[in-house]
């Protein structure tokens, strides 16, 4: 891994209006992702986690520019695509690749698998046509699908078979980032490690970088190499993978991992049971947003907001008293 | 096992679907298990194994393209297939409930909150209008919904997730059920509202004493809570026994690899196992043991329906070679 970022997101904002009354007037702001900065080197795999509402597939989206940011810049390869016309995004596009959470609802049903993938080459004219065909059949053959799947359609493949024709769709372009949006979370058990190492394979094969988002710690904790916790569309711990899943810093953190439950009877944790829900982002918490529901907020904690500091080695979060909540072994 | 402490028997239940074309879908196809007065069970599989149509069936509520075509589901003794509609509907709610894996789909959006709970009581329990909502009050206290009263006169949009799951579990409590029945009760929650959850159905249980049976696909909910396991696939139950039985000496080779493809949070994986192929289409089950055409361990002998051996106290397995299981910890399912 070398120490050139291959993407750089700085103080990124994405605000949606809410509109009311007759006249659609704006009448506020859920403020999705709320000042985000991170950095992704290349080759590696980021884990964007956190819980429904936390801003992590906004913040997927509007890194792609699907969505336009509010505010903040987005350096890929050193070339800020935050302010880029529509008209030039183009080529970035060819080198930033998604994957969706729904292998449903993502594949045109009235495209044959094979255009799927052929589509995006012949949009970015990359090849002659017998090219784009021997690619499109080489990169099903990759990811599991033979070429007599070649013309089928979409339905007459179940959950997992689709997903790996999206992941076929996104290497198409040889892309050098790829986003992935909880790519196995609708997949069941057996299917979803089968996914897991294909991704796993295929990042290998092709030097890939995945910007990897997904609510199950446990997943991230198996793919990825460092790992970014967002709550209330805030970044609240940025750290190294091992650093994170043996010693989280943040009490938010803490919480989360000590509530994923583990498939072994004798594994216990005392898990810590977080009150109440999620405050709504239109109206977040003053100071640090999670002081609502921290077992260790202090009066400060409601008056300031924290900064993200670096709280060991490749550890960073943003909390006045990082590291005085922990899970032990009960 | 104490006859007296039984408290759910299934036995060969068979519930079959049927298309337009009219061919048969053996969805669930000659289950049985057993439930303890105060126990917890989980009922695991992937998708389309038959653990919800089952629970369903328990409940004598599979929708008309379904039919009950066989086996008998006794509670303390008295077969539920046998009675009229009638005397059903008596047993649903208060002899057993359920709770469901949508709570948004699960309540009607048109009813407040407290006018759905107090149906559910003044239907069951001889109460006031006045009474019952007293109860349903007492109910979503005892389900941790702050501002209870208030909230009864709310509409379920006005609430978030994790309380619509609770306000769901106050109406299956609501008139005491012996049975209580799970459908991936958090499947569709976050995991900080998860670990609420089932925090707050372990805590009833005890309290209340009932048999809970959790239908769930996740093995790291079912580690920490059900003191049984019944692991299926296709229909057909596979392997049942202890949780420690089964996350510790699985036995047949579905549960080994179900148990070695998950991602678990505490360990870093080099690769997880894989079990090749996909779930069978229910039309076209394999014959003989249904697991046969995905299992390393398959041969001719598969080719017939391995048949129920107790390998250990009330360890149960359906595999021809589960004395072979060892084979897998140095092959894995690569053939």
């Amino acid at each position: 891994m070398n120490n050139v970022p291959l993407l750089q997101v700085e103080d990124l904002k994405k605000y949606f209006p809410i509109k009311a009354g007759v006249f659609r007037r704006t009448v506020g702001w859920v403020k999705a992702v709320d000042g985000v900065s991170f950095e992704v080197f290349p080759e590696e795999t980021l884990g964007i986690v956190g819980e429904s509402g936390c801003g992590k597939s906004t913040l997927g989206m509007t890194v792609m520019r699907l969505y336009e940011p509010t505010a903040g810049s987005i350096f890929f390869q050193g070339e800020d695509i935050s302010s880029l016309p529509a008209s030039q995004l183009k080529g970035v596009r060819r080198n930033i690749q998604m994957i969706f959470q729904d292998p449903f609802t993502s594949l045109d049903p009235r495209m044959h698998i094979g255009s799927i993938v052929e589509e995006g080459m012949k949009v970015h004219r990359v090849a002659s046509p017998p090219e784009v065909r021997r690619r499109a059949l080489d990169l099903l053959e990759k990811v599991g699908l033979g070429a007599e799947y070649f013309s089928r359609y979409p339905h007459e493949f179940s959950g997992g078979q689709r997903q790996r024709i999206g992941i076929a769709r996104a290497l198409a372009l040889n892309p050098r980032l790829v986003v992935a949006d909880e790519p196995v979370s609708s997949l069941d058990v057996s299917v979803r490690s089968q996914i897991l190492n294909l991704l796993k394979d295929l990042k290998r094969e092709y030097q890939l970088t995945y910007i990897f988002i997904s609510h199950d710690l446990a997943v991230v904790r198996q793919i990825c190499d460092r790992v970014i916790v967002m709550y209330l569309g805030k970044v609240v711990e940025i750290a190294d993978g091992d650093t994170f899943f043996s010693s989280p810093s943040h009490p938010y953190s803490v919480a989360l991992t000590s509530a994923v439950p583990v498939p072994d009877p004798d594994y216990e944790v005392k898990r810590i049971i977080l009150s109440g829900d999620v405050p709504s982002p239109i109206n977040p918490p003053e100071g640090c947003r999670f002081h609502t529901r921290c077992p260790v907020a202090q009066e400060v904690c409601s008056q300031v907001e924290p900064a993200l500091e670096e709280v060991g080695e490749n550890q960073w979060a943003a909390c006045h008293f990082p590291g005085s909540l922990s899970w032990e072994r009960a | 096992m104490e006859e007296n402490n039984l408290l759910l028997q299934v036995q060969d239940l068979k519930v079959y679907f049927y298309n337009e074309e009219g061919q048969e879908l053996k969805a669930v196809d000659g289950v049985g298990f057993y439930l303890r007065k105060g126990e917890t069970i989980a009922l695991v599989g992937e998708s389309g194994c038959g653990k919800s149509v089952t629970s369903l069936a328990i409940l004598r509520l599979v929708d008309s393209d379904g039919k009950i075509q066989g086996g008998k589901i006794l509670l303390e003794g008295r077969d539920l297939l046998s009675l009229s509609e009638r005397e059903m509907r008596e047993v649903r709610g208060r002899d057993i409930s359920m709770i469901f894996q949508e709570p948004s789909s699960a309540l009607n959006p048109v009813y407040t909150i407290g006018d759905q709970i107090i149906e559910a009581i003044i239907l069951h329990q001889k109460l006031s209008y006045h009474q019952a909502r007293k109860t349903a009050e007492e109910l979503l206290r005892l389900v941790g919904i702050p501002e209870a009263r208030k909230r009864l006169d709310e509409y379920p949009h006005e609430l978030s997730g994790g309380m619509k799951q609770r306000a769901m579990i106050a109406m299956a409590l609501s008139c005491h059920p012996k049975v209580l029945i799970a459908d991936e009760p958090t499947t569709s929650l976050d995991v900080t509202i998860q670990a609420q959850i089932l925090e707050l159905i372990e805590e009833l249980q005890r309290q209340l004493n009932m048999g809970v049976i959790l239908i769930t696909h996740d093995l790291g909910v079912v580690a920490g809570m059900a003191e049984r396991v019944v692991v299926m696939y296709a229909g057909k139950v596979v392997e049942e026994g202890s949780r420690w039985d089964i996350f510790h000496h699985p036995h047949h080779p579905y549960t080994w690899g179900l148990l070695h493809s998950i991602p678990r949070l505490d360990v870093k994986q080099e690769k997880l196992a894989i079990i090749p192929g996909v779930v069978p289409d229910p039309l076209n089950f394999p014959s003989g043991c249904r697991f046969r055409n995905r299992c390393p361990l398959e041969d001719e002998v598969c080719l017939t329906e391995p048949s129920r051996e107790e390998i250990e106290n009330q360890h149960y397995v359906y595999c021809h070679h589960h004395s072979q299981i060892e084979v897998l910890e140095t092959r894995g399912f690569s053939q």
